[in-house]
């Protein structure tokens, strides 16, 4: 590893715990925000007895002054404190880190479906640009972009209900949690099929669009020529030469669009009612449950924000001209 | 001569361009003749409730018994409002701040381009519905949430541009006859992002339809005013998905399937006039 | 070696048909550098890129044949004309900084013609790149390497290296020297020499500048709106010009002895799009007269291989 190299992590590291705080602190003012002081808050929450309120007001400092407040809440959010939610009257931590790995279990699979095949049909688009083929992928994903998730995921609904015994809510079929782990695991699968299949329609669009814009960049530049002027066949210059050089703003945007992702798996779990942390955090603007809302937006920016920053290295791996740098 | 006059003189060669404002345009007339073209009050009960459509409730009925046709017709304004105005926010913002931070560069461009960047990381959309959720989404506090949020990108496109224009003959000759910095910025070098702007703020507008809706639907937005986001609202917690009442939800997402991709026609259409390099689509 | 006969290339612009070469024909013997020189936007590369059929999907060859060693390889299939490029037709590309792929090393570039055609094994083929390297005066030190860290010298000489491996019959150098400095300029210009005199090469080198194509070519044309204005031996052409357009173009070589201020030739370079019939240079020339407005002319033959196009001198005579 060279000090080039040993400098570029160096900067995005930085660059990333600085982000971290930033957010931290836009939590601690964005909360702030609400009318009333929070200890008013905690009164209006009928959940609540007097002996948690005072409990909450102790650990968070609330009747301090505010910068004490403050230095006690980055602290908690670092350890992952954010204290008692108002209508589970469980830990934030406990309720959300379970459906954080619900999350992923929906949002790990659709979103690799999507580059890949957002991958492949777009450089075909681009290969084939102004041809049949072309605009037919390029309509599809263009109306797959503009389509609100929530509305794709409902007809889809209507269309299973229609066709039949397709699971169209929540995780699990209620009873099979005692089964044994097979059949939880096909009962999974199931209820996993159509929020999948939604969530990766979603993404698909946008990649594509991307994947053919970025293949025809490549394809006028002039290393194209010079594989064609070697006597490379189509499938030769398409796939070795031009592919892996379309791919790589591809992966930039992979990196960028943990929020588009995000806001995709939102909309999808709610639709579905599939426990992830979209899901929670529907709930909980519902329930007016602060600490859980306030857990989720914590949680799901530093997600994005490591998800980036390991996307770096990786774009930073596969193009050269960085990793040298 | 004059980008508008070459704009309008290449529209008609440019199919994309003209699809999208057919979309537009039709939108901005039914939303203008609502009132003409809706047969009943969109908030009178106009019927038994979850009527299938027929030819007196051509999009059905809802759960009050309101006529989904006329609510639909009303619910183009509100999307269409938002989207434009949010639309608005978000580039002169990000017009702002990409112009003052290429043209300037330095710590100001340095500082700007940190916030740039941090809110081009955090999910625009999750601190959209949080804030909503917080402070309530009344009409104009959707706009200024969205336009608020979304300027990062225009931000990013202005000052690249910026930065280009910056070096060429003409800017450099007019620095050195000191001109003032502001009559440089928006005389010389702010006729010339315009084209890329325009093509943004088109963007700009189909991503605020878009996100309203989304805030709308899932109750983090007014609730009460008649939108598109707000039908399918209203079609969701009532559960009409599951319910077989298939009929509630589709027409408000054809509409905003059709309003976004006219705006990215017009954006591509922007785009590709006046550069024509990029021809794409 | 190669003949080509009443060539007509046309682009089809959004703004109409780019006349890019118009009725040209050339003869270009076995084993010699032929230089083709003309300015910005005349159609060398045009001409280049039809040879190889690699024009883009905007062009197309109208009409008119080209032979390489007796086959007219306009009538070639293009899976049969695949087999020829890079074997036994090569192309150096204008650019060369940028006519490399930026995420394939070096060695893996100069390669790929034997793997393509010879479907050769990866490990000789390199190999026989590592030779070829050489043979351009590269060590092995750059084997490894991606584009973005060479120099352009070094990036020119990777880009014939891959070009000349397969062994071709015919290389097409396009500006194979702009942008490089002059020593290095005549380092490439003696390595071409030396493609010509060891291995029997024909080369054509395409390039804006006549003294360097002078320097190594036997023979020569010059071009000028998508057609040829003078044609002959390289030193016949430059000592003896006879167009208008050459002589202007000898006139305005900066001559590093005088002190004498160059004079370009006054005018803009020629639009090509829906050219008018009758002599291109007609705006731009001293010499012209009313027929040429509109008379499409014949080549005046003068001695040998020089032939002139220009209505001064008629068809036969000086
Ligand atoms: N892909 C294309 N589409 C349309 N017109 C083109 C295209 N490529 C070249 N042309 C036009 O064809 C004419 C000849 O271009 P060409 O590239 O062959 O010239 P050249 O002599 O190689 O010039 P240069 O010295 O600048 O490389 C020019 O007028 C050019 O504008
Ligand atoms: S043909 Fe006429 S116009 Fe053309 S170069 Fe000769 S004299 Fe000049
Ligand atoms: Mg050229």
């Amino acid at each position: 590893m060279s000090l080039s190299n040993l400098s570029y992590i160096l900067r995005r590291t930085v660059s990333a715990v600085l982000t971290i705080f930033a957010i931290i602190i836009l939590n601690f003012i964005l909360f702030r925000l609400l009318p009333g002081d929070p200890i008013t808050l905690l009164y209006r929450s009928p959940a609540l007895t007097q002996h948690q309120i005072n409990l909450l007001t102790e650990e968070f400092g609330l009747n301090q002054p505010l910068w004490i407040q403050f230095v006690i809440f980055f602290k908690n959010s670092l350890m992952g404190n954010f204290g008692i939610s108002f209508f589970y009257k469980q830990p934030v931590t406990s309720i959300i880190i379970p459906a954080i790995k619900n999350s992923l279990i929906l949002l790990i699979p659709a979103n690799l479906m999507a580059i890949l095949l957002g991958m492949f049909t777009g450089a075909i688009s681009a290969w084939h640009r102004g041809k049949k083929i072309d605009s037919t992928i390029l309509g599809t994903s263009l109306a797959l972009y503009a389509m609100p998730t929530f509305w794709l995921g409902s007809m889809l609904i209507v269309v299973a209900l229609h066709v039949g015994n397709i699971p169209v809510e929540g995780m699990y079929s209620i009873g099979v949690l005692n089964q044994s782990a097979i059949i939880r695991f096909w009962d999974l699968l199931g209820h996993l099929a159509l929020p999948l299949i939604t969530l990766t329609l979603v993404l698909y669009g946008e990649f594509t669009i991307v994947m053919r814009n970025s293949l025809l960049d490549v394809l006028s530049e002039d290393f194209i020529l010079t594989a064609k002027a070697k006597g490379a066949t189509d499938s030769r210059i398409l796939w070795r030469h031009a592919f892996p050089n379309g791919l790589l703003p591809l992966v930039s945007l992979i990196a960028i669009s943990f929020g588009l992702v995000i806001g995709g798996v939102i909309f999808t779990e709610i639709v579905f009612s599939w426990p992830g942390i979209g899901f929670v955090t529907y709930t909980a603007i519902f329930m007016r449950d602060y600490p859980v809302l306030q857990g989720a937006f914590f949680l799901i920016t530093i997600t994005v924000v490591l998800a980036n920053y390991f996307a770096d290295f990786v774009y930073s791996y596969i193009d050269p001209r960085i990793r040298y740098r | 001569m004059n980008p508008l006059m070459n704009y309008l003189g290449q529209l008609r060669k440019s199919k994309i361009g003209l699809v999208g404002w057919g979309i537009i345009l039709t939108f901005v007339f039914i939303a203008i003749f609502a009132p003409l073209i809706s047969p009943y009050n969109p908030n009178a009960i106009s019927g038994a409730y979850y009527q299938h459509p027929s030819m007196l409730h051509l999009f059905g009925t809802n759960q009050e018994g309101q006529d989904l046709f006329s609510q639909n017709m009303y619910g183009t304004r509100i999307p269409l409002i938002v989207g434009t105005t949010a639309a608005l926010v978000a580039v002169v913002l990000g017009l702002l701040v990409g112009l003052f931070s290429g043209y300037f560069g330095g710590v100001p461009d340095e500082i700007l381009m940190r916030i740039t960047d941090f809110f081009l990381v955090v999910p625009a959309i999750v601190l959209m519905i949080v804030i909503s959720a917080l402070i309530g989404g009344t009409l104009t506090n959707v706009i200024l949430i969205i336009g608020g949020l979304s300027w990062p990108m225009t931000a990013r496109v202005v000052r690249s541009m910026v930065l280009s224009i910056k070096e060429w003959p003409f800017v450099e000759v007019a620095k050195s006859s000191n001109g003032s910095s502001l009559y440089i910025m928006f005389k010389h070098i702010l006729p010339n992002v315009m084209p890329v702007v325009f093509a943004n703020a088109a963007l700009s507008v189909a991503n605020a339809i878009f996100t309203q809706a989304a805030l709308v639907f899932i109750g983090v937005g007014d609730v009460t005013d008649l939108s598109w986001g707000n039908i399918m609202h209203f079609a969701y917690i009532n559960g009409t998905i599951t319910t077989g009442i298939w009929w509630y939800m589709i027409p408000p997402g054809i509409f905003i399937v059709l309003l976004t991709v006219g705006f990215i026609f017009l954006s591509t259409s922007f785009e590709t006039i006046f550069n024509p390099r990029t021809r794409r689509i | 070696m190669l003949e080509i006969r009443d060539l007509v290339v046309k682009y089809k612009t959004s703004k109409g048909s780019v006349s890019a070469v118009d009725r040209i024909s050339l003869e270009i013997d076995k084993g010699t550098i032929f230089g083709l020189v003309g300015e910005s936007g005349s159609g060398k590369t045009t001409l280049g890129l039809s040879i190889l059929r690699i024009l883009s999907p905007n062009a197309s060859i109208e009409s008119g044949d080209i032979l390489v060693s007796g086959t007219n390889i306009t009538r070639l299939k293009e899976r049969e004309m695949r087999n020829w490029r890079g074997k036994k037709i090569a192309m150096v590309f204008q650019g060369a900084m940028s006519s490399l792929n930026p995420l394939m090393t070096v060695e893996e570039q100069v390669a790929e013609p034997l793997i393509i055609h010879e479907n050769m094994e990866r490990s000789l083929a390199k190999r026989k790149a590592r030779d070829n390297l050489a043979n351009v005066g590269l060590g092995e030190n750059i084997l490894k390497r991606y584009p973005h860290e060479l120099s352009g010298g070094m990036k020119q000489r990777v880009v014939i290296a891959m070009a000349i491996i397969g062994h071709p019959e015919l290389l097409i150098a396009d500006e194979p020297t702009t942008a490089l400095d002059v020593v290095t300029q005549h380092r490439i210009m003696k390595l071409f020499k030396a493609l010509r005199d060891e291995y029997g090469i024909t080369i054509i080198m395409i390039s804006h500048d006549l003294p360097i194509v002078a320097e190594v070519a036997n023979s020569m044309a010059i071009m000028y709106g998508g057609k040829i204005s003078e044609v002959g031996n390289a030193r016949e052409v430059v000592t003896k010009s006879k167009h208008p357009y050459t002589q202007g173009l000898i006139k305005s070589i900066p001559n590093p002895k005088s002190s004498e201020v160059i004079r370009g030739i006054p005018g803009e370079p020629v639009s090509l799009v829906n050219p008018s019939p009758g002599c291109r240079f007609y705006d731009r020339c001293s010499f012209r007269r009313d027929i040429c407005k509109t008379y499409d002319y014949n080549p005046a033959v003068l001695d040998g291989q020089h032939k002139v196009y220009c209505n001064l001198y008629e068809a036969g005579k000086q």
